[in-house]
């Protein structure tokens, strides 16, 4: 158990190293750095040559890796390529504001997909399921641009009842976002619900088809009680996986939702700095991202091998 | 009997509908009464509707099935006509059910101490207290070795027989007047099946209870069952007590399945039946069976036959049961070819060891101890034109040995040589064409080992084409002829292995193997996955090729009566070791090999007089022990320290027999007691 | 030998309009192919139907309501916004119909290859594979679309490789799911060379778990177009593009509607007609899309 612990997090850890060196890279074979975006036109000769070597980019790439990567392990991503902000007080904030918005269309979402998931999974093939069913292929499909566009449209052009686009700025406290946080929390919880749901709902038919579950039945065992005592904990363990999915989704920043409704989160930041070619940025985020999406699924792996009894004693006995 | 029957079936016919909406049956108009005490053994084989007629007893269909017509009684219960919560108070209380995998059956979620408290709170009288207690109790009685142990763990953490036991103490937890048995020993090792019948009799005897036993092999029901009733396409054809039924079968069907079956006194092969069984809900006017019957009339053909009452209380679903039963039981069966030839040999195994555990990076680092090998020790040459049968039960490495000749699993030591001298490479990757070619596998399951998205000719056509690079009419006309040898026609060549029945697909799958115009075969449980009729006709088949192509079959199997009718050697193998090999008669004759006789003791045969001998536990080992003899912990023979520490040495008798014990010859030569303890 | 290869040849053929008969025989099917099917010929067949150009403006007739002339009124330039919502789709529909077969070939090959493979090498490039994916995917176009521009011959590539990653994911989980098969085994132990065994066994029984996600990666991948034209990155503005006739379009809702709900109406009836299709191929072909869904 303990073995398999430690080579899943060994193996999260050289995904985190392999990222680092794919985002470095690739931020290298781009044309141009940090000095030709910041001196734009008069990016050439004697000025070019003094900015790179104050900003160090003269030394070789290998060495300029280990001192970000270093840097990114100590949470030091250096300065925005303006030289103005911290990166590092730039993050915080739209991390959390980030955080913000995934934890409530969360605290929606997932027990609002898992009952429907449970119940379109029991009432297979009925009227319930089959509108759900396709209500989730229709949420889950339409661009969020154009259901944000849509949600907008109505409940503050027509019915003025929302307010469309945030107005606070990134460091404003929690508390400000509301009620302008309500729609985003709509459009987000929307897609993750109808993902979830279908995961669910495929999952509680192959478990209500199973062996295990007939046998409850023909052993007298009530129907909800074959539901809930026998069938859900089977059925739910593979929800963890795409729960972790949509976690790291949500962190990662929804660029477009974001931008729709003007939220100062981690995408906006992301475009933000992609459209002022802030390089610097644009890699701190990225790896952010990145080590957050290892990081949620890995968490995800750890949690279903130590809910599933038969993970759980397979590794033990193996040791 | 006497007393009213605890299970009344009345006129029961269930059925699906159709692609085209019709109404497909797959019971027709079915009668059953099973009275307190009496045990009835349900006999058919895939596709006869007995696990669809055992669940209907429960007031239960599978999703998709309707009734159509009849009434199912418990207790005088209508099971059909009942509200949820009256079907919940009989099932799993006063009507249980011993599922077919036991392993799937039991929640893997809950620990099984839970579930037997489930059942008991559900069914049981006890007060809440006392359920653990009870469930220890009931544990205990299915012979389970440390019940507090057991009650604690989840059901993937015990062996087969040990999930097979929880299924039968959580079945008894609802102190059960009538039990339901759906195949509850098939796909158990041979001695654990043996067990688990002995302790299904005592219990049976000691409470009192009825039992209604589905199972595909006669000799299951003749261990366990006072009356039987024999299922076809969805109808009962035979009924009537067991001894007779086995001793005197008096439809057609009946006695062309008794005589599929391989015995272990038989020195011919088993007689097949032929044709096959309609599919379920396939249009029918008359006798279901008449297609394949050689005594059908016209008469049989134009209407549904009636049951009839026939003689020793028999009732048979045929108009001609008093020809039949006037002709001579069992029939014989081609002989097995012999055609061993001298010269050198055509395969030698020399000193051959499998490891499939590799040590990791981690093991190398913490120092753990090297896995013990898999397969170790194996020596053997197999002459020209010679059957090795390899036997043991699962985990014994008989098919690890066929992957290892084959070229799919690198040995860890040893050799493999072709023509007594030529050594073959290790793996497939380094052999070349032509070594490749003179060794062909057959697989256990053709659903497997068949690409489903290729036709039989596509399938034909890759050794064909590989080995001897055939090409338009050549390639074609190859084909046909391959599938003539197989006995199946030229119409087959277009047709995917799904619109193929499980025999012929096995066929398709022989004869790919025999496309490349092979010197050694190996066969690896070919029969297994079929039902016995057919099996018979496989093995026709494999013998009849033998005699045309001269090949050399190594056949594993872990039914010792197949390998009995067919090999000309037999090794018999524990754990991956030897155990006892030599000519077939020597083997399965004394002197033997303690777990020879424990294997040939726990064989079940069609016969009433036949009771197993249960001489040892059948606690299967999880890995062989490091050193000395491999049955060191089950041996009812154990001498003592020497069994546990030193390999045991060959001790050869005449015509090459070899028994690896350390015992003296003499004490092989003499039967062991009965009586081994039930772990 | 002609014999067998026409029989196998119109088995196929045979087959895939089996397929495609079952598909259009569900409703969701039916519909769903209805609307791609629609969409392929709107967009083929467009300019010769549109009754405006659609980069005429005209400064006298700016957002004007629904009437006979512009039945879905005209936009902030006075361009007739049925004519634009039309062609809208063209540009997707090419870049995404040329990437999406790339990318399924190449993560295809890939998975299929990886899964036969097993063992270190498989190891190592999974991990690569899984990096990739925790990169946030339109930040990678984002950059490379900002730095090379926004022209097909950027577009393709880069949205064919970067959708082909997951679909290595797929491929590789579909191909293990087959290799322990025992004719897998049995073409081994035949001799058969690694290329032969991926063509010939892996190919036919990991196609149709491939198709599916190619459709469904076709539908993402439109999204992630239009997203990138919604964001400004995308299509440049004189170029009629429903992703970027919705931003544009934002922000006089409240006076022309149609100029949002027009290009919002076509988008999502191309992505849930392509959805409803591969959910209904995905049935027809007997493959549990959902569990596979989110990678």
């Amino acid at each position: 158990m303990l073995t398999l612990l430690l080579r899943r997090l060994v193996l999260g850890a050289i995904t985190v190293v392999i990222v680092s060196l794919l985002i470095f890279a690739g931020v290298e074979a781009l044309p141009g750095d940090a000095c030709t975006a910041f001196l734009e036109r008069e990016a050439q000769g004697a000025l070019l040559e003094k900015c790179r070597v104050d900003l160090g980019l003269d030394r070789s790439a290998f060495t300029r890796y280990f001192e970000w990567a270093g840097g990114a392990v100590r949470g030091d991503f250096g300065m925005s390529a303006g030289g103005t902000e911290r990166i590092a007080t730039l993050v915080t904030d739209r991390l959390k504001n980030s955080a913000l918005l995934a934890a409530c269309a969360l605290a929606v979402g997932v027990p609002l997909a898992i009952l429907l998931g449970v119940i379109t999974g029991l009432w297979r093939d009925r009227p319930v399921d089959l509108i759900l069913s396709t209500s989730a292929i229709l949420a889950m499909t339409i661009p969020e641009f154009v259901s944000a566009t849509v949600l907008i449209l109505i409940f503050s052009v027509w019915l003025r009842w929302i307010p469309g686009i945030v107005v606070a700025p990134a460091d404003y406290p929690i508390s400000a976002f509301f009620p302008e946080i309500i729609l985003p929390i709509i459009v987000l919880s929307m897609v993750m619900t109808a993902h979830i749901l279908r995961m669910v709902r495929s999952s509680v038919i192959e478990v209500m088809a199973s062996d295990f579950v007939q046998m409850a039945t023909l052993k007298g065992v009530p129907y909800w009680q074959v539901v809930f005592r026998h069938a859900l904990p089977s059925a739910l363990l593979p929800a963890i996986n795409v729960v972790a999915l949509t976690v790291a989704w949500l962190l990662g920043g929804v660029v477009v939702i974001e931008v729709v409704f003007n939220y100062p989160g981690m995408g906006r930041m992301m475009i933000d700095a992609i459209s002022d070619r802030d390089l610097p940025v644009v890699q701190a985020i990225t790896l952010i991202v990145a080590v957050t999406y290892v990081g949620v699924n890995l968490t995800a792996d750890i949690l279903t091998m130590l809910l599933n009894p038969r993970l759980r004693t397979y590794h033990m006995r193996r040791r | 009997m006497g007393a009213s029957p605890l299970i009344q079936i009345k006129g029961l016919s269930v059925g699906f509908t159709g692609l085209s909406g019709r109404t497909l049956p797959v019971l027709h108009d079915v009668d059953l009464s099973v009275a307190r005490g009496q045990s009835v053994g349900l006999v058919g084989e895939s596709g006869s509707g007995k696990s669809t007629l055992a669940l209907a007893a429960m007031g239960y269909l599978k999703s998709g099935l309707r009734l159509l017509n009849g009434t199912v009684r418990f207790d005088g219960h209508d099971m059909f006509d009942q509200r949820r919560t009256g079907l919940e108070a009989i099932r799993g209380g006063q009507l249980g059910l011993v599922p077919q995998n036991a392993g799937q059956s039991l929640t893997p979620t809950i620990r099984i101490g839970k579930q037997m408290a489930e059942a008991l709170r559900l069914h049981s009288p006890l007060p809440r207290a006392d359920h653990r207690a009870r469930a220890l109790e009931l544990l205990e009685q299915v012979r389970l070795p440390d019940p507090e142990a057991i009650y604690r763990r989840y059901a993937h953490e015990l062996s087969g027989g040990q999930q097979q036991r929880v299924a039968i103490a959580m079945a008894l937890a609802g102190d059960p007047d009538a039990l339901l048995l759906d195949e509850p020993t098939t796909g158990l090792d041979v001695t654990t099946q043996a067990h688990i019948l002995d302790l299904l009799r005592d219990l049976a005897q000691a409470r009192h209870m009825a039992m209604l036993y589905v199972s595909h092999d006669l000799g299951v029901i003749a261990r366990t069952c006072d009356r039987v009733m024999v299922m076809y396409a969805g109808e009962v054809v035979l009924e009537g007590g067991t001894r007779d039924v086995l001793r005197a079968p008096v439809h057609p069907y009946a006695r062309g399945l008794l005589a599929s079956i391989p015995k272990l006194a038989d020195t011919h092969l088993p007689v097949a039946l032929e044709g096959r069984p309609p599919a379920p809900g396939e249009g029918r006017t008359g006798c279901a069976f008449a297609p394949r019957c050689a005594l059908a009339s016209d008469e049989c053909r134009a209407a549904p036959v009636a049951m009839q009452t026939a003689a020793r209380g028999m009732q048979a679903r045929c108009l001609h049961h008093e020809r039949v039963a006037a002709l001579p039981l069992g029939g014989t069966g081609a002989a097995p070819v012999h055609t061993v030839r001298d010269g050198p040999p055509a395969l030698a195994l020399e000193d051959l060891a499998v490891c499939y555990a590799r040590p990791g990076f981690w093991d190398k680092l913490t120092g753990a101890a090297p896995p013990v090998a898999t397969v170790q020790g194996i020596t053997t040459q197999i002459a020209r034109g010679e059957t090795l049968g390899l036997v043991g039960e699962s985990g014994s490495g008989k098919s690890t040995i066929l992957k290892a000749i084959a070229g799919l699993l690198a040995p860890l030591a040893g050799t493999i040589a072709l023509d007594g001298n030529t050594p073959l490479p290790p793996l497939v990757a380094a052999r070349r064409p032509a070594q490749l070619r003179r060794v062909q596998l057959i697989f256990q399951n053709p659903d497997d080992s068949l690409n489903p998205r290729h036709s039989v000719a596509q399938i034909l056509a890759q050794p064909l084409k590989l080995y001897h690079g055939l090409g338009g009419p050549a390639l074609r006309a190859r084909q046909e002829a391959l599938l003539e040898q197989v006995r199946l026609g030229a119409h087959y060549l277009d047709r995917l292995p799904r619109q193929l029945s499980g025999g012929e697909k096995q066929r398709v799958a022989i004869a790919r193997a025999f496309a490349a115009d092979p010197d050694i075969v190996l066969c690896d449980e070919v029969t297994s996955a079929l039902d016995v009729s057919v099996q018979a006709a496989v093995l026709e088949l494999l013998n009849d090729l033998k005699a045309a192509a001269a090949a050399t079959y190594v056949f594993v199997s872990h039914d010792l009566a197949v390998v009995h009718a067919l090999a000309d050697r037999v090794a018999v193998l524990y754990q991956g070791r030897l155990c006892e090999i030599g000519p077939t008669a020597a083997v399965y004759g004394r002197p033997s090999h303690p777990y020879t006789e424990v294997l040939l003791g726990a064989v079940l045969e069609p016969d009433p007089d036949a009771a197993p001998r249960l001489l040892t536990n059948d606690a299967a080992d999880l890995a062989p022990p490091a050193t000395g003899c491999p049955f060191q912990r089950r041996c009812p023979r154990h001498m003592g320290a020497v069994c546990d520490t030193e390999v045991p040495p060959p001790r050869s008798g005449p015509d090459g027999h070899v028994i690896y014990c350390h015992l003296p010859a003499e004490a092989l030569e003499a039967d062991m007691a009965p009586g081994g303890t039930a772990s | 030998m002609s014999g067998v290869a026409q029989a196998r040849s119109s088995g196929r053929m045979q087959r895939l309009w089996c397929v495609l008969r079952d598909v259009a025989a569900r409703p969701s099917g039916a519909v769903g192919l209805s609307l791609v099917g629609f969409h392929i010929l709107l967009a083929a067949l467009g300019p010769w139907l549109v009754p405006y150009d659609t980069g005429a403006m005209s400064s006298g007739e700016m957002l004007e309501t629904p009437s006979m002339a512009h039945w879905m009124g005209t936009d902030h330039l006075g361009r007739d916004i049925a004519s634009r919502v039309m062609l809208g789709g063209r540009e997707a529909l090419i870049v995404t119909g040329l990437a999406t077969p790339l990318a399924m070939l190449w993560g295809g090959f890939t998975g299929l290859a990886l899964g036969l493979a097993g063992g270190r090498i498989d190891e190592a490039m999974m991990r690569i594979v899984d990096a990739f994916l925790s990169l946030p995917g339109i930040l990678i176009l984002l950059v490379l679309v900002m730095t090379f521009g926004t022209s097909n011959a950027v577009l393709v590539p880069t949205l064919g490789f970067l959708f082909g990653i997951p679909i290595i994911r797929v491929a590789r989980a579909a191909t293990h799911e087959v290799i322990a098969r025992d004719f897998v085994a049995a073409a081994r132990a035949r001799g058969h060379g690694a290329m032969t065994i991926i063509a010939v066994e892996l190919l036919p029984n990991v196609r149709d778990t491939l198709m599916v996600e190619g459709a469904m990666r076709w539908s993402w991948m439109l999204l992630a177009f239009s997203s990138l034209s919604f964001l400004g990155f995308g299509v440049a503005p004189p170029t009629p593009d429903w992703g970027l006739m919705i931003a544009d379009g934002r922000i006089y809702m409240s006076l022309a509607l149609w100029g949002v709900l027009g290009p919002v109406i076509a988008l999502s009836s191309l992505i849930v007609g392509i959805n409803l299709a591969a959910d209904a191929l995905a049935k027809s072909l007997g493959i549990d899309r959902a569990r596979k869904a989110v990678i």
